[in-house]
């Protein structure tokens, strides 16, 4: 089985900041994406299980190599990094486009995403790829197992009540949840080991992408002001014992009418 | 003339909470516009729904759709809406910051070659184009966004503003668009549900959120007693979530939901930037923690510093004894 695993590098999450024109600023200290881990990890236990190879795929700038030697070490098998200057301010509509693009040119069974990331926080990214490569889409997955045919894949999404289980022929794309269970840790062996796996890199030339199409210039949304939150009244602190301090919530509470 | 559409998620042929506040801000852009109002119902009992959407003022086109279980797949919802979409070309297109909302939203983007603004906790006109407001990077920070050229997709939060009915009601009609380009098979081969499934965060008045320091699986019993007092939800942090002691349709946070409650009650959780995302925007916080240098100390409105184990028992027979 080949899985294609989509890795966004994001800043820290606590350390992000915009850069120029309300952007934000990527130039350093890039990790995998959180939500992006358990389904490498998902990807990697599949294989282990009935055989094959992961290859991750990032758009994003130099730093990104980062997130990636971190996937290496976990124990993808490649990985393609989409990077070109004219890349940078790209919004969700010229990332889903690209990310089509390098997809098109990789050969899998399946295409793994995360739910979504902590930086941008859309969630959609992975929706509008499936919808321009015409792949089936199993989004929200707590599960994921091959189908017994070996042609198809099964997967339960979860829903307000619980999960429905969702099955299609394969090439499809999975996007994924934490359900899924806790990545693993880089281990020593694999942090060696990455050193020697292949990354390619692929400019927008190579994706025959027109540049005019992406980044900043194009992009479709834009953002007008940012500013911190106004500060939150400060907080009424009560450190009565129990009884007094229950009837101090409870007159709280009924000063705003919560109860 | 800005044409704003909003597009309806039915539950068991209803349409949720979230959708009458889509309507609601659909019938306020297109007044703030000098617009129209529209919002698209898909699912088998459209025109049911439709009549409880038209009471919110806009015009509601019902399109009865095949639902398997309870709700509209996405993938039935989507090509539909994208056949209207694609023919009326409306300018803004308000979909629900939901699980299906985000599926029917990705598809439409990609199809209709249209923008999206993700995760609006308030949209209002301006400059012929909707600005929209959201918070950002664990909330240090609060944006207003606009598309560059006008037209685009919004997923809207819950709560940016409460649904009321509108003086007139709006028309309803009913539409059987030949959805474009269907999506690939994806086959719904069960639904199941899971049993004690418990009520659901999302929409809840109150919500009362167990941490780590619940200690255990049987300490949620004092934190369900307390929701259960004030007629809300239980939430929860990653790491109850993680260590099995609640479902993961019950976290809130950055990878769990996002919810505005109008009372949040956190105890025993320290309020770690990822669990604050979720819910920093409720209406009055409450946090019981034994520490009083917990993070949440921070973003919290009343802090009661103390054993969580003697507090709550108490707060829930207050709670009960007030509420009668
Ligand atoms: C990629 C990523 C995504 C994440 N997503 C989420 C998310 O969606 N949601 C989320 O919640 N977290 C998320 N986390 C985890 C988050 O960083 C924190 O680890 C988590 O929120 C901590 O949970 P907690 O508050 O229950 O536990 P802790 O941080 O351990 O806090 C327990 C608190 O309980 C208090 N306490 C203990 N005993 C008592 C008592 N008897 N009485 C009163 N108080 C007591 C302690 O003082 C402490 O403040 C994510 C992390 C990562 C890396
Ligand atoms: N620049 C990117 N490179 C690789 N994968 C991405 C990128 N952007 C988004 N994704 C994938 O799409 C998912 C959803 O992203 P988003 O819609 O931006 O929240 C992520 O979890 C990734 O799996």
């Amino acid at each position: 089985m080949r899985i294609v695993v989509l890795v966004k590098a994001v800043p820290i999450v606590g350390n992000e900041r915009l850069g120029d024109g309300f952007r934000v600023d990527r130039g350093s200290g890039l990790e995998p994406n959180g939500n992006d881990e358990y389904v490498l990890e998902a990807a990697l236990k599949l294989t282990e299980a009935h055989g094959g190879e992961v290859t991750l795929l990032t758009m994003g700038p130099a730093a990104a190599a980062d997130a990636l030697r971190k996937g290496l070490a976990m124990g993808a098998t490649r990985a393609v990094h989409v990077s070109d200057e004219a890349l940078a301010g790209s919004c969700a509509r010229a990332t889903a486009e690209v990310l089509a693009a390098a997809l098109r040119r990789l050969e899998y069974d399946l295409a793994f995403a995360g739910a979504d990331t902590s930086d941008g926080q859309g969630g959609i990214v992975a929706a509008a790829i499936a919808a321009r490569l015409g792949l089936p889409y199993l989004s929200y997955a707590a599960h994921i197992e091959p189908g017994a045919d070996g042609a198809t894949v099964r997967v339960h999404r979860l829903s307000p009540a619980g999960y429905d289980v969702l099955e299609a022929p394969m090439p499809a794309l999975v996007m994924g949840t934490q359900v899924l269970g806790e990545p693993r840790y880089p281990s020593l062996r694999g942090i060696m080991q990455a050193r020697g796996k292949e990354t390619l890199t692929w400019s927008l030339a190579d994706l025959g992408i027109d540049p005019a199409r992406v980044g900043a210039a194009a992009a479709t949304t834009r953002v007008l002001t940012a500013a911190p939150p106004p500060p939150r009244a400060g907080a009424t602190i009560i450190r009565d014992a129990p009884d007094v301090a229950v009837e101090r919530i409870v007159d709280f509470l009924a000063a705003r009418s919560l109860v | 003339m800005a044409a704003i559409w909003a597009v309806a998620e039915l539950a068991g042929g209803r349409p949720t909470r979230l959708s009458l506040e889509l309507a609601t801000l659909a019938r306020q852009l297109a007044q703030a516009s000098g617009g129209t109002a529209t919002v698209v119902a898909v699912g088998s009992g459209a025109a049911g729904a439709a009549k409880e959407l038209a009471a919110l003022g806009p015009r509601v086109i019902a399109v009865e759709a095949p639902t398997e279980g309870d709700r509209p797949a996405a993938s039935v919802v989507a090509p539909r809406l994208a056949a209207l979409a694609g023919e009326a070309r409306p300018d803004v297109l308000l979909v629900s910051a939901s699980p299906d909302g985000k599926d029917v939203a990705g598809f439409l983007s990609a199809r209709l070659d249209l923008p999206v603004l993700v995760n609006a906790a308030g949209v209002r006109w301006a400059d012929g184009g909707p600005v929209v407001q959201m918070s950002t990077f664990g909330g240090r920070l609060g944006t207003d966004s606009a598309f560059t050229h006008g037209r685009g997709i919004v997923l809207v939060r819950p709560g940016t503003v409460t649904a009321e009915p509108a003086l007139a009601p709006g028309a309803v009609e009913t539409a059987d668009p030949a959805p474009s380009a269907e999506l690939p098979p994806v086959r719904v081969v069960e639904r199941v549900v899971q049993a004690g499934a418990a009520a659901s965060i999302d929409d809840a008045r109150v919500v009362v959120a167990g941490g780590r320091g619940v200690g255990g699986p049987e300490g949620f019993r004092i934190v369900e007693e307390l929701a259960d007092a004030f007629g809300g939800a239980v939430g929860g942090t990653r790491a109850v979530v993680d260590a099995g002691w609640l479902p993961y349709s019950q976290q809130i946070g950055q990878t769990g939901k996002i919810i505005k409650p109008a009372l949040y009650v956190a105890t025993g959780i320290s309020g770690a930037i990822q669990h604050k995302v979720g819910m920093q925007t409720s209406g009055t916080i409450v946090a019981i923690n034994r520490d009083p240098d917990a993070p949440i100390v921070e973003f919290a409105d009343l802090v009661v510093v103390g054993d969580l184990f003697e507090i709550v028992p108490r707060l829930t027979a207050a709670v009960r004894a007030r509420r009668g």
